[in-house]
């Protein structure tokens, strides 16, 4: 059950779009800041599979100039 | 940030994720705005009274900004005047004001009466409190009375701890927690600069090229500073090498990790100083016009039996017989020892040797907890006073503290047996001085120093120390050879006193238990790493009978017939306290900023002159204290000079052998602050650090066959324990040794380590003893 969170640099002026195409993905949240071009965005995810296959579908985002993971933690038991 | 509830355990973990990413992107953007997330939990329509403060926890010393409603605190953001931490916070510090509201917290004295806990007044506690120090004096002597304390101690706190137990009863007995986390900073500073705390400040960050860390992870221990790294980083390409034992999250952020084998940190420094030399890097001005070189004794021992004395002989040494001494530590020659490759040594020698480059050296722990602490401390300083790159914005040997208040009281007012407010006992001008300001005759203050904390509780083993007064400390939990030590706490005939906000193991062996106002519910002030004093008024009430640790020891001193030195009034005492112990710093060496300072500005550092703070002391450009009319003034040396120290590598006091063959060493967690006393009371921080585990290096788990989670039984030659497995989880310590964090009281891991100490600072080494490790 993994849950891992990035920070996303959308491309220059590209930081609504990306927002809204990524909250629109199950897996996913995203908080924007007020006032620098960055997300965070955190992933939860069933399992190490199905994240695998996310992150695949993250990395094709053409708007997203960079996506840096921060923290990753699973959560076998206790969810 | 907030005060949210969670359903379950991912939430919480969820929320550690948006945090950890938080902080992470506020290091790159200081002052960037998360305002959903940020505000997320203020109640709709709250109408906050925003105050500042200094956060509770690390000795950092972020500004944080409380909002109350109701006499309850509801909110805390960080402070984005201050200059610390510009705006952010660390997980810890955003759940700060949680800390205050666990369940169990302590609101009522306690008494034990025939072995149960009996709820009592406050007046009746304090007048058993005093009584029992009186009649303890009489029947053995005032050194058989002790106080110990914190570097979570406020400064009028340790003031008037002090101030009551040195200047009035007239014993030493005073120690803090410090002594276990800092005392080793203090006697690196002292032995190569003559003065504590470092000469530089946070804004060094800001200019250097290099960081190096020294055995610090920083990433986990002081997340706000290390994301000021990480932003230069992003902003200039600076290089962060994390120089460790285990890998971290440090290490993951780091451009380079070098790991080396626990203890040979001494043997790396030396041959850091002979490529300086060697390859012709020394700043030779500098080191002519402002250093000296010594050497002490060696071979001085662990401390390991009771009653261990050591006191060093500085002899004078040239230059020449320095070089020489370097030649036993050629990067080719120190390679085997350490397991750093004579590459990586080059590598790390030439950052500091490269004159193009400013470098800033941090170290915690790793430096301090250790065996030959105040070497190695001085071996760093040797680095930087061999390139000339201190006391400069940029270049700067800088050591961090753990706690709050670690400089701020227990350093500057000197809560330790050997000091005073300024100057130590054992200087006749300087007894004479604070016998004036406190009101007492000079011959109540005993010149000759008593015990260091590890014989203080030896002391209280033996019965030479009958009454102790422990406040806003865990010794139960921290003292390393533990077990010794509890016992020792519960013998017949001793009287223990435990102030403190929650139950701990401490509380679990007092004669009283006093409840004390925690943090905003009084009012006080904090020192940081920086010699930054910081101001925090009272904005809560504190709950039941709770009283903070000032006003209990004010009330115990009146009613041991010292009304006349503790004159406070109720309304200003702490004013009165803090412009009073002024009075012990006054001058350009060490000025406080006055409170009404204090009160308008995130804290001010010391030296505070002609109504201005030192960035960097003993450079003349910045430093008015500086008089001898060159560059650098190293003041705190009679000739003005820094001394350049030969120390060698020594061995640990235990290594791993063939009956204990792994390295044991132990630290913290991000979650939990030390012993996790109030952190485990926060939800959200309990329960994504639930208890302590074991790490392991993979290859030594795949060969016993351990798995995370699996139970591994950990025995030393004080006994065992059994934790579960971390193998590759958030740290990986090299093979053949293990990490366990000491946070977790029902997995006691100091039951088994060593108590040997470094012989000049009386600092334990909590990073290295022998262990056999096996699947339980």
């Amino acid at each position: 059950m993994p849950i891992k969170s990035y920070l996303v640099h959308p491309k220059q002026g590209k930081k609504g779009e990306v927002a809204n195409a990524l909250s629109n993905m199950d897996q996913c949240e995203v908080i924007a800041a007020k006032n620098e071009e960055l997300l965070v965005l955190v992933t939860e995810t069933y399992s190490e599979k199905e994240e695998e296959l996310l992150r695949e579908q993250l990395q094709q985002f053409r708007d997203i100039k960079l996506m840096a993971l921060v923290s990753g933690f699973n959560t076998p038991k206790n969810t | 940030m907030y005060q949210s509830v969670f359903t379950n355990r991912r939430e919480f973990i969820k929320k550690m994720a948006v945090l950890s990413a938080m902080t992470a992107a506020a290091g790159m953007f200081p002052g960037i705005i998360f305002a959903e997330e940020q505000e997320k939990g203020i109640p709709d329509g709250a109408n906050l009274d925003w105050k500042k403060a200094p956060c509770r926890f690390c000795g950092v010393g972020c500004g944080v900004l409380i909002g109350t409603e109701n006499g309850k605190a509801i909110a805390v953001k960080g402070d984005p005047k201050s200059p610390v931490n510009k705006g952010l916070c660390c997980v810890k510090g955003y759940h700060s004001i949680m800390a205050m509201y666990g369940k169990d917290r302590l609101k009522k004295p306690l008494v034990k009466k025939n072995g149960r806990y009996v709820e009592t007044s406050m007046k009746e506690a304090l007048d058993l409190v005093a009584s029992k120090m009186q009649e303890t004096i009489k029947e053995h002597g005032k050194d058989a009375v002790s106080i110990y304390g914190s570097g979570q101690w406020t400064i009028p706190d340790g003031y008037v701890a002090s101030k009551l137990f040195k200047g009035c009863i007239g014993t030493n007995n005073v120690e803090a927690n410090a002594r276990l986390c800092m005392a080793t900073a203090v006697t690196g500073f002292l032995s190569s600069f003559g003065l504590d705390e470092p000469m530089g400040c946070y804004e060094d960050i800001d200019y250097a090229d290099t960081f190096v860390l020294w055995g610090n992870n920083m990433a986990e221990m002081h997340p706000v500073l290390f994301s000021r790294l990480l932003d230069q980083r992003l902003k200039r390409g600076v290089k962060i090498i994390d120089f460790a034992t285990r890998t971290t999250r440090t290490s993951m952020a780091a451009d380079k990790t070098i790991i080396f084998n626990p203890q040979t940190d001494l043997a790396v420094a030396n041959a850091i100083c002979y490529e300086i030399i060697n390859n012709g890097w020394m700043n030779t001005a500098f080191v002519e016009e402002h250093c000296n070189f010594s050497k002490g004794l060696t071979n001085m021992g662990y401390g390991l039996e009771d009653h261990y004395k050591f006191t060093d002989r500085p002899e004078a040494i040239s230059f020449e017989e320095y070089k020489a001494f370097l030649e036993d530590y050629t990067p080719e020659k120190v390679s085997g020892l350490s397991g750093v490759s004579v590459k990586d040594i080059k590598y790390l020698a030439a950052h500091f040797g490269d004159p193009n480059k400013k470098v800033m050296s941090l170290w915690c722990m790793g430096m301090n907890q250790h065996s030959r602490g105040t070497w190695i401390n001085n071996l760093v300083y040797n680095i930087h006073l061999l390139t000339g790159k201190i006391s400069s914005p940029g270049n700067s040997p800088f050591s961090l503290t753990g706690q709050p208040s670690a400089c701020g009281t227990v350093r500057e007012v000197g809560t330790l047996t050997h000091k005073l407010p300024h100057g130590v006992v054992a200087n006749k001008e300087h007894r004479e001085f604070a016998a004036k300001i406190w009101d007492v005759p000079v011959e109540n203050i005993d010149p000759k120093p008593t015990y260091h904390t590890v014989e203080m509780f030896r002391a209280l083993d033996r019965g030479d120390i009958r009454f102790m007064w422990i406040q806003v400390t865990n010794p139960m939990v921290t003292m390393p050879k533990l077990k010794r030590y509890r016992d020792g706490a519960k013998k017949e005939g001793r009287f223990i006193v435990v102030s403190d906000v929650y139950p701990t193991p401490t509380t679990d062996i007092a004669d009283v238990i006093l409840p004390s106002a925690m943090w905003v519910e009084r009012e006080g002030l904090y020192g940081n790493s920086e010699r930054r004093t910081q101001y925090f008024e009272q904005m809560l009430e504190p709950p039941g009978e709770a009283l903070s640790d000032t006003v209990q020891l004010i009330e115990v001193a009146k009613r041991m017939g010292f009304e006349k030195q503790f004159y406070y009034k109720d309304e200003t005492h702490i004013e009165e306290i803090y412009s009073e112990y002024r009075r012990h710093h006054e001058g350009k060496k060490h000025n406080m900023a006055p409170l009404e300072v204090l009160k308008n500005q995130p804290g001010a550092m010391w030296p505070y002159v002609d109504g201005k703070e030192t960035k960097w002391r003993f450079n003349a450009k910045y430093d008015p204290a500086c008089t001898n009319g060159k560059d650098f003034h190293f003041y705190g040396k009679k000739d003005g000079r820094a001394v350049i120290w030969q120390r060698p590598y020594e061995p640990a006091a235990e290594e791993p052998d063939a009956d204990y063959p792994f390295w044991l060493g132990t630290g913290r967690v991000v979650e939990h602050w030390h012993t996790g006393s109030m952190t485990r009371r926060i939800p959200v921080l309990h329960q994504a650090m639930p208890h302590a585990y074991v790490e392991l290096h993979p290859e030594d788990a795949e060969r016993m066959q351990i798995r995370t989670g699996d139970m591994v039984k950990l025995t030393t030659r004080r006994g065992e324990i059994s934790l579960p497995a971390s193998v590759n989880q958030r740290g990986v310590p090299a093979p053949r040794q293990v990490f366990v964090p000491f946070f977790d009281e029902q997995m006691l891991i100091n039951d088994i380590t060593l108590d040997s100490f470094c012989p000049i600072s009386k600092e334990p080494d909590y990073k290295k003893c022998a262990v056999k490790v096996e699947k339980a």
